[in-house]
């Protein structure tokens, strides 16, 4: 236990890497006008999200890769990539699942996700997106009897277009930054959610993202609207092929809830996250946001982030409704050569306003994991509090952790509480175990599993456990 | 069932075991007595395999394996167990579970089935009973922020459930008081067997007054400078080290 840890990740630990040999429609590589018109032409938008999308892409044109992460990669040859694949024959989402391409349902199937009526997990509503596109989405009619709208983002634009047009770049604004404005001019697609007004849903909304085909970047946006006083809990989970190449998922998410609404959104994030060496594995760059636009209501975030290469996301609460509350929990696990450069922003606008963050980050391997995390009060944030929690543990000799809280306080009646550990999985910890007769490995899974515990019970029930062995299986091979 | 020739350990290169030789045969009870720093913890440390302790050169056999090569789980698993003196506090997992994974540990290097739940929560409730451990503290997380009786008492329990063949109690009297005491005495006591072994490791006579030993080994210096029966701890608590 003394010995630094090794660096024997295996390969086969990561069971989603394989690749669905299907052929794709693809576009032409690199990015400019044109590409940004066929994929809307691809989509069959109306004309007015097609100018939305031109209006990002100038404006990208003056925009610069932010570069104040943590991280280090090298520059993504943005030219190379391709901003388009689908399934062939999938370009125009199925009518139903007798004709989806039977390799992507078995796909699904691998996935643990199976999309067909008789095998469908109860309770849970699923919208399979492959690529570029949604390929199934299932109790779409069930919801709709209660005036859910449950659907592909690039269904809604063409159904829903006033939801649509109100709502999309509210969080995000079309100029925010650099990824953000770049998914706005080429996303494909995401899931697109609406609770009327005083429904609690009664099911888990879930999209499963897919990533397959090589040199392609996949631009998801997601779109969450909770009408006055309503509740949706939805979960996002997302892999990838194990290649050497390095590839690109930039998204956008925006969520907004209204008077006495809200929204819990879970995210297990299990995207390839490379080899032993560091070779390969998908740069995570996204940006989640939500607004608590309503008096009373509540946005809260849960992430188990464990795979990609890069994790470079801040899920974020705008807390401008009198007395919304805004959360976020999160676990971040890097093995190997991982960085993960994650937190929050708490933007306090409306008087009375909560907010609480517990992240709990694990490195292992030579990884970096890095917390960053924005707590401001504005002047109008009358009374409003903050509790951050961030506790960081190491694994072995060679990984490394950092916090960095920043914050504002504008007001003199709001407080921030703020509370931040450094441990080492302790020597004396594992010896218990073992000498209990627990295995390093299951030692150290019980030990980081319990670091974790706050964080994993936030997950809806049908995926804490999962997300308790991902959690195990992501720091196989860290154990000396 | 046990026996150690000639063993030599240190720690941070500053030596502490000399040339130690101790034989236990099944079946029999031996109390390890000594001052502060006389090198007792240390073997226990050295049979259960931490780490942190360095065997130089001697040899330990255990139920004819040799122990030093075993890895401190299949030590475990093989039936040998240490009741720490510091139990160690695992935030976050609660005690239940905890028990439960251990003892399905077990099971399964013996080749049974894990227990399911219902019936694990039975036993639970029987053993803890036995202890007067409310069932209240399995819900909390092992070990965290127990008393230090309460955490005495774990160990016990956990001794109970995996019904070792060899156990070593590490200054398991400390941090109990005389209700306490007796409980758990009682509880070692009944764990007594002819198929299974007891090596108690104390400074004071109080536990040795509840649980008879065969043997009484006096420790100074890393070597065993006196055995005898349990007179001599008696003589020990009269006299001192000294």
């Amino acid at each position: 236990m003394n010995k630094v840890s090794k660096d024997n990740f295996k390969q086969d630990s990561y069971k989603y890497g394989f690749v669905t040999d299907i052929e794709s429609e693809t576009i032409p590589r690199g990015l400019n006008e044109d590409i940004v018109r066929i994929i809307s032409n691809k989509k069959n938008e109306p004309k007015w999200m097609l100018e939305w999308r031109l209006k990002a892409f100038h404006r990208l044109k003056s925009m610069k890769i932010p570069k104040w992460a943590k991280v280090e990669f090298e520059d993504i040859d943005l030219q190379s990539l391709y901003y388009y694949s689908s399934p062939k024959g999938h370009s125009e989402k199925p009518k139903s699942l007798d004709e989806v391409d039977p390799k992507l349902l078995e796909t699904y199937n691998k996935l643990g996700i199976p999309l067909t009526e008789q095998k469908m997990l109860a309770g849970v509503a699923v919208d399979a997106v492959f690529d570029s596109v949604s390929v199934a989405t299932t109790f779409k009619e069930k919801l709709n009897e209660l005036g859910v709208i449950f659907c592909p983002i690039s269904e809604a634009i063409k159904n829903h277009p006033e939801l649509v047009k109100k709502y999309i770049g509210s969080v995000i604004p079309v100029t925010d930054h650099f990824y953000a404005t770049l998914n706005s001019a080429v996303f494909t697609d995401g899931s697109f959610v609406y609770i009327p007004k005083g429904v609690k849903c009664p099911m888990e909304l879930s999209t499963y993202f897919r990533i397959n085909a090589s040199e392609t970047g996949q631009f998801e946006r997601t779109l969450i609207i909770a009408d006055e006083g309503s509740y949706v809990s939805y979960l996002e989970g997302c892999t990838a092929p194990m290649r050497d190449e390095n590839q690109l998922h930039a998204a956008n998410v925006e969520l907004i809830a209204l008077d006495n609404a809200e929204i819990k959104y879970s995210t297990v994030q299990n995207w390839y996250p490379g080899d032993e060496n560091g070779k390969g594995g998908i740069y995570n760059f996204v940006t989640k946001r939500g607004l608590c636009k309503g008096k009373n209501s509540k946005i809260s975030w849960t992430q188990i982030e464990t795979g990609s290469a890069i994790t470079w996301k801040y899920p974020s609460c705008i807390l401008r409704g009198d007395n919304s509350i805004g959360e976020f929990y999160s676990v971040a696990i890097t093995n190997n050569y991982q960085q993960a450069d994650t937190g929050t922003k708490m933007i306090h606008l409306g008087k009375n306003t909560k907010s609480k963050i517990i992240s709990k980050g694990i490195s292992a391997g030579k990884s970096t994991n890095t917390y960053r995390g924005l707590v401001s009060f504005h002047p109008k944030a009358e009374n409003s509090t903050n509790f951050t929690q961030c506790d960081s543990l190491l694994v072995g000799e060679m990984s490394k952790a950092n916090t960095i809280p920043y914050t504002e306080n504008g007001n003199n009646s709001s407080s921030i509480n703020h509370e931040a550990t450094t441990s080492k999985i302790s020597e004396e910890q594992l010896f218990y175990c073992l000498q209990r007769g627990l295995n390093e490995e299951e030692a150290q899974s019980l030990i980081v599993n319990g670091f974790c515990k706050e964080v994993l019970q936030k997950l809806p029930m049908e995926f804490a456990v999962e997300a308790q062995k991902l959690v195990s299986i992501s720091l196989e091979g860290s154990v000396g | 069932m046990l026996d150690i020739n000639k063993l030599n350990v240190s720690i941070e290169d500053s030596k502490i075991l000399n040339d130690l030789n101790l034989s236990v045969k099944t079946g029999e009870v031996h109390a390890i007595m000594g001052p502060n720093g006389s090198g007792k913890s240390t073997i226990a440390h050295t049979l259960a395999g931490n780490p942190n302790y360095q065997v130089e050169s001697g040899s330990i056999k255990f139920n004819e394996k040799n122990l030093l090569d075993m890895e401190p789980t299949e030590r475990s698993l093989d039936g040998l167990f240490l009741a720490f003196q510091y139990p160690v506090e695992i935030p976050g997992v609660t005690n239940s579970s905890y028990l439960r994974q251990i003892l399905n540990s077990h099971l399964k290097h013996q080749g049974k089935d894990p227990i399911d739940a219902a019936a694990f929560l039975k036993l639970l409730k029987e053993k803890s009973e036995l202890l007067k451990i409310p069932m209240e503290m399995h819900s909390r997380f092992v070990n965290t922020g127990f008393s230090g009786g309460e955490k005495k008492k774990n160990e016990v329990l956990q001794m109970k459930l995996l019904e070792p063949k060899l156990i070593i109690m590490d200054e398991t009297d400390s941090g109990l008081d005389v209700d306490a005491l007796k409980i758990t005495a009682d509880a070692v006591n009944e764990m007594k067997s002819s198929n299974r072994s007891l090596i108690i490791v104390t400074h004071y006579l109080r536990l040795l007054e509840y649980i008879e030993p065969d043997y009484v080994h006096i420790f100074q210096n890393g070597q065993i400078i006196e055995s005898g029966d349990s007179s001599l701890a008696s003589r020990i608590d009269k006299e001192g080290y000294e």
